[in-house]
């Protein structure tokens, strides 16, 4: 038979699988094979992290903080047992340090290194995150980084920047918008978005389109 | 919403309101695994982030602009590196494998799922050398 002459008009020649698909294939069935993960645990995380953790884990500790004055004690003195209670724990064992806005300071976060990123609060990093012009421009400018943002501080608001590392991860804790006055935990939450808990932007006010 | 995001989002792509936090399926399965080894006590958190983060600079230094674009491709050759040097899959097994299914992806008809023949697996492309 020969090989060359039964040529398709149809794309036979794209593969069916990429490259990074065949060796995540491979990689999944040889750990099902030995009997170290099982495909109904790996669903359950990825479905873990797509509808249940998200950044709203996040929210929740920020409205609380908003409105309870000694929760709020507590997470800046110690994040990890502050979100822990709330039922929120990070699977790599990590800790969390909470960092407070204020009119005199904003915080914001990176990983230089890599991109820990907190997880348990936060879900996972969005792309920019992960980016080398971020991780290196976060630090060599930060303001230029927050105007790009939309996040403009006056003039004498010191803008801090905090590197994570694989042991240690910052959640800021976002100023609360003004107008918020009579608002409860579930609306606050909703007020706090990602962003403003990695410090690249500020929580939303009440009626801000969403 | 600013609406810049992708609008093909598969319906159960993990995504949050800036767009799809993995940008296609075998990149929440690479985190998956790597997550479900790390809590097995394959290796430590430590252990993963350096593994990661040597796979970025070296993709760096290969002239990678390292947008966030490519970060689960790093993650991926990262886990498939450590698997190695721990002992739990060598590399052999791995490329073996991986041409396993490449071979399957080939063979099964248009439409339908691929499925590792265990067949091609112990046949001419799972002998490692």
């Amino acid at each position: 038979m020969s090989e060359h002459d039964h040529h398709h008009d149809h794309d036979h020649d794209h593969p069916r699988l990429t490259d990074a698909e065949l060796r995540v294939r491979a990689l999944e069935s040889l750990l099902v094979e030995k009997g170290l993960v099982d495909r109904p645990a790996l669903d359950a995380l990825i479905d873990l992290y797509e509808t249940k953790v998200g950044p709203r884990n996040g929210a929740q500790v920020v409205a609380r903080a908003w409105i309870d004055p000694a929760y709020k004690a507590w997470l800046l003195r110690d994040a990890t047992a502050a979100i822990a209670e709330m039922g929120f724990r990070g699977r790599q064992g990590e800790d969390m340090v909470a960092l407070e806005n204020t009119p005199g300071v904003h915080n914001m976060v990176v990983c230089t290194l890599c991109s820990c990123y907190p997880w348990t609060v936060l879900g996972l990093p969005p792309v920019w995150y992960k980016s080398a012009p971020y991780r290196s421009r976060a630090v060599i400018e930060p303001r230029a980084v927050l105007a790009e943002f939309g996040v403009v501080l006056p003039e004498e608001t010191e803008v801090r920047v905090w590197d994570s590392t694989a042991e240690l991860r910052y959640l800021v804790l976002p100023m609360r918008p003004e107008g918020t006055a009579g608002m409860d935990v579930e609306q606050l939450a909703e007020l706090v978005t990602r962003d403003s808990m990695i410090g690249t932007g500020v929580a939303r006010r009440p009626g801000d389109a969403s | 919403m600013t609406g810049t995001g992708p609008t093909c989002l598969l319906p159960l792509q993990p995504h949050d309101a800036e767009g799809p936090v993995f940008r296609e399926p075998w990149e929440a399965q690479a985190f998956a695994m790597t997550l479900r080894l790390h809590e097995a006590g394959h290796f430590t958190w430590a252990e993963w982030a350096s593994a990661l983060s040597a796979q970025i600079t070296a993709a760096q230094a290969a002239g990678d602009p390292d947008l966030g674009d490519t970060y689960y491709t790093h993650w991926l050759a990262a886990l498939e590196a450590l698997v190695a040097r721990k002992g739990i899959a060598s590399r052999t097994e791995q490329v073996a494998r991986k041409e396993a299914w490449r071979v399957a992806a080939e063979r099964a008809p248009h439409g339908e799922p691929i499925a590792l023949d265990a067949a091609i697996r112990a046949g001419e492309v799972g002998r490692d050398g």
